[in-house]
C-alpha cells in the first residue's frame, strides 16, 4: 500500500514538472526568428488548405500564450501534428523512439554486466596492477568525445569491411527471413554500442568501485570477516548488495547520460533514432517535431528516473523505511 | 601553492598540470607560435599532405632540416588529383623567420614567428583542409576558443548557481520549492537536446565575438541547475550551525548572511566542482561545433575542423584532419586527472574512495 502511494505522489509530480519544460521549450522555440511553416510554403506538394490548417491549429497568427495552450490542449489529446515535409509527427516519433530505446537499453545492459564486476574487481584488488591499469582506462575511456570516437569507429568499419556503415538496416531487409533480420539489425548495433559502451562503462566502473570500497570498510564487512565467513560470502552476498544499491540511482543518470551522448554518435552513424530526428528538426526550424521529441525525450528521462526509484525500493528496505 | 605542491606530488597529475599548462601557453603565444594566420588560405593547395622534412640530403649527408613544396597534379588513370613534391628546389627550416605581419600579444606589431621556411617555401605541418588552410595554425588559433570556452561558461554557472541555491536553501518553504522545480526542469530536458535548440535558435549575421560569447552562455544554461541544486543542499545543512544563529541574534540582514557566511562555506565543494565540469564544457562546445551550431567558419575550434572529417573520403584519405579530436581527447584527459587530484587534496574524505 505504500508503495502505490508513494508511485502515485511520484507520477503526480511529473505532470508539473511536464508542464514547466514544455512551457520553457516552447518559449525557446518561439524565440527563434525562423518561420515555422517556411518549410511547408516551399513544398509544393503540400496544399493550401493543409497549411492553413497548419495555421489555424498552431495559431500562428495569435499571440504566443495563445498558441501555447492550444499546442498543448492538442498535445494532451494525442494529436501532435504535421512535420514540414507533411508527415504525421506521431508517426515519425514511433518509428524512432524504439530505435533509440533499443540501443540505450543494449548499452545500458552491457555497461552494467562488463562495468559492475570490473569495479568490484577492481576495489577488491585496490593499488594493484591490475587496478591501476583499470583507472587508466577508465579515464582515457571518460575523455574520447563520443563523436571522435564515432568517426575512428568508421574508418575501422570502412578499412576492415566487417561492419554495415550507418543507418539500421540493410536494403534487402525486408526480404530477409526474421533469424536474418535479428542478424542484420545486430550487426549495425555493433559500432554504435561500441562507442556509447565505452564511454559510459568508464564511469560506471569507477563508480562501483568507489562505492565497493566504502562498503568494504564499514564495520558490518569487518564483523562478517571477523565471525570467519569466506572471503566469497563477505563479498557477494553482503558487501555487493549494499554497494549496488547506490548504482540503482545512478541508472536514471546514465539513462540521461545516454540519450544525450547518443544524439551525436547517431548522427555521426547516420543511426535513424530520436537524437538525430531532433536534430533534423532544429535544423530545419520544424516546431511540431521538435516539441514532440523535446516532450518525448524528457517524457522518457523521467521515466527512467522514476523506473531506477521504484528499483532502489524494492532492494533496499532502508528506503522504504524512511519514507 | 600548497595545492601546486601537492598537485606536483602526483605523477599523473604533474603532467596533467605540465599538459594544460604548454596547452595555455601555446594559445596565448597563438600568432607567433602558428606559422600562419588563422585566415591564411592558398586554394592551390587544399587538402595538400604534411609537408615531408628532411634532415639528410640526397648525397647522404646530414644537414639543416628542409622541406619540398607540393605541386598539385592530376592523374588521369586514377581521376584524382595527387600531390607530388618539386625535389627542384629545397625549403630550409628557419627559425624566426619574417612572414604575415600580426600583434604580438595583442600589442606589439610584429612579422617575426617561431618557425617557418625560407621565402616561396610552404610548410603545413599538419597538411591543409579544403581551403587551403594550415591546419596545424588553425589548431592552435581552434584551441583558443575550445580550451577558453569552458572556463568562460563557468564565470556565469557560479554566481548563478551559488546564488540560485542559496537562496533556495536558506529560505526554504514555497520558495525553495517553486526554485527546485524549476531547476529541476530544465535538468529533466536531456541535455544535449537543449543544447542544440538553444544553440539553433542563434540568429545568422552575428560577428564571431557575439557567437562566441552566446555559446558560452548556451553552454552556462544547461550547467547550472545541477550545480544550485548542491549548493542548495549545502545551504540546508549549513544554515542550522550555530554560527548562522549568532549573525541572525545580532541582527544580519539575510542577504549578508548568505552571501558572507554561508556560500563561503561551500569553497572547496566549488572549487572541485569546477575543475570537474570544464572537461564536459569542452565536450559540449566540441559536439556542438562538430554539427555545425557551435564556433561558425572562419573561425577555427576543434570542434568545427573536425566537422570535415564527417566525408568518408576525408576520413579515409586525408587522416591529419582528424588531428583535432586527438587534441580535445588530450585536453579532457588532462583536466579529468587533475580534478581527480584536487578532489582528493580539498576533500580528503573521498581519497579513499576514488
Amino acid at each position: 500500500m505504500e508503495f502505490f502511494k508513494y508511485i502515485t505522489k511520484r507520477i503526480l509530480q511529473v505532470i508539473p514538472l511536464l508542464i514547466i519544460v514544455s512551457l520553457l521549450s516552447f518559449f525557446i522555440i518561439r524565440l527563434s526568428p525562423v518561420d515555422p511553416l517556411a518549410e511547408l510554403r516551399l513544398n509544393p506538394s503540400i496544399s493550401q488548405e493543409t497549411l492553413d490548417k497548419e495555421i489555424k491549429r498552431l495559431n500562428l497568427d495569435k499571440p504566443i500564450y495563445v498558441q501555447y495552450v492550444s499546442w498543448a490542449k492538442s498535445f494532451i489529446k494525442g494529436d501532435l501534428g504535421y512535420t514540414s515535409s507533411g508527415e504525421k509527427v506521431s508517426v515519425k516519433l514511433k518509428e524512432r523512439i524504439p530505435n533509440t530505446l533499443l540501443l540505450t537499453l543494449v548499452v545500458i545492459f552491457m555497461t552494467w554486466i562488463v562495468g559492475i564486476p570490473l569495479g568490484v574487481l577492481s576495489a577488491v584488488k585496490k593499488e594493484t596492477i591490475l587496478d591501476r591499469t583499470l583507472t587508466v582506462l577508465a579515464s582515457v575511456g571518460m575523455a574520447i568525445p563520443s563523436f571522435f570516437f564515432a568517426i575512428l569507429m568508421l574508418i575501422f568499419a570502412v578499412k576492415t569491411g566487417w561492419f554495415p556503415v550507418g543507418g539500421l538496416t540493410s536494403y534487402n531487409f525486408n526480404e530477409l527471413n526474421l533469424a536474418g533480420k535479428i542478424f542484420d539489425i545486430s550487426r549495425h548495433l555493433v559500432l554504435p554500442t561500441i562507442v556509447l559502451f565505452t564511454i559510459s562503462l568508464s564511469g560506471l566502473q569507477r563508480q562501483m568501485r568507489a562505492n565497493m570500497l566504502e562498503v568494504l570498510d564499514s564495520d558490518y564487512i569487518k564483523f562478517a570477516r571477523a565471525k570467519g565467513l569466506s572471503e566469497w560470502k563477505v563479498l557477494f552476498k553482503h558487501a555487493l548488495r549494499n554497494a549496488i544499491n547506490p548504482m540503482i540511482t545512478l541508472l536514471g543518470f546514465e539513462f540521461a547520460g545516454l540519450l544525450s551522448g547518443a544524439a551525436l554518435t547517431e548522427y555521426v552513424f547516420q543511426y535513424p533514432g530520436l537524437g538525430r530526428l531532433i536534430l533534423e528538426a532544429v535544423l530545419k526550424s520544424d516546431i511540431n517535431l521538435v516539441m514532440a521529441s523535446l516532450m518525448m525525450g524528457t517524457i522518457m528521462l523521467i521515466l527512467g528516473n522514476l523506473i531506477a526509484d521504484i528499483l532502489l525500493m524494492l532492494t533496499d528496505p532502508r528506503v522504504r523505511i524512511k519514507r | 601553492m600548497e595545492i601546486i605542491r601537492k598537485i606536483f606530488q602526483d605523477k599523473f597529475a604533474r603532467v596533467a598540470f605540465i599538459v594544460l599548462l604548454l596547452l595555455y601557453l601555446i594559445i596565448l603565444f597563438a600568432d607567433f607560435i602558428a606559422p600562419y594566420s588563422s585566415t591564411y588560405s592558398n586554394r592551390e593547395m587544399s587538402y595538400a599532405p604534411p609537408s615531408q622534412i628532411y634532415t639528410i640530403d640526397e648525397r647522404g649527408k646530414l644537414t639543416r632540416p628542409y622541406t619540398y613544396n607540393y605541386v598539385r597534379e592530376f592523374e588521369p588513370v586514377l581521376m584524382q588529383t595527387v600531390f607530388k613534391q618539386d625535389r627542384s628546389k629545397k625549403y630550409y627550416i628557419r627559425i624566426l623567420p619574417k612572414a604575415e605581419g600580426y600583434k604580438f600579444l595583442g600589442i606589439i606589431p610584429t612579422h617575426r614567428h617561431l618557425f617557418g621556411v625560407d621565402k616561396g617555401g610552404e610548410l603545413y605541418l599538419l597538411g591543409t583542409d579544403i581551403n587551403g588552410r594550415d591546419v596545424f595554425s588553425r589548431l592552435i588559433f581552434g584551441g583558443r576558443i575550445s580550451m577558453t570556452v569552458g572556463f568562460l561558461a563557468l564565470l556565469i554557472v557560479f554566481p548563478i548557481g551559488l546564488i540560485y541555491g542559496g537562496i533556495s536553501g536558506y529560505f526554504g518553504g514555497i520558495i525553495d520549492t517553486l526554485m527546485m522545480r524549476f531547476a529541476e526542469a530544465t535538468m529533466a530536458i536531456p541535455s544535449f537536446y537543449l543544447l542544440i535548440i538553444l544553440a539553433a535558435i542563434l540568429p545568422s549575421g552575428m560577428t564571431s565575438v557575439q557567437r562566441f560569447a552566446l555559446i558560452v552562455v548556451i553552454l552556462a544554461l544547461i550547467g547550472w541547475a545541477g550545480f544550485a541544486r548542491v549548493v542548495r543542499g549545502m545551504v540546508l545543512s549549513i544554515k542550522n550551525e550555530d554560527f548562522v544563529l549568532a549573525e541572525k541574534t545580532i541582527g544580519a540582514s539575510n542577504l549578508r548572511i548568505i552571501l558572507k557566511h554561508i556560500l563561503p562555506q561551500t569553497t572547496s565543494y566549488v572549487i572541485i566542482a569546477m575543475t570537474l565540469s570544464v572537461p564536459s564544457y569542452i565536450l559540449a562546445e566540441s559536439g556542438l561545433s562538430f554539427l555545425g551550431l557551435g564556433i561558425q567558419q572562419p573561425d577555427a575550434s576543434w570542434g568545427n575542423m573536425l566537422k570535415e572529417a564527417q566525408e568518408f573520403t576525408n576520413i579515409l584519405y586525408r587522416p591529419w584532419l582528424l588531428t583535432p579530436g586527438v587534441l580535445i581527447f588530450i585536453a579532457v584527459l588532462a583536466f579529468n586527472v587533475l580534478g581527480d587530484v584536487i578532489r582528493d587534496i580539498l576533500d580528503p574524505k573521498s581519497r579513499k574512495r576514488i
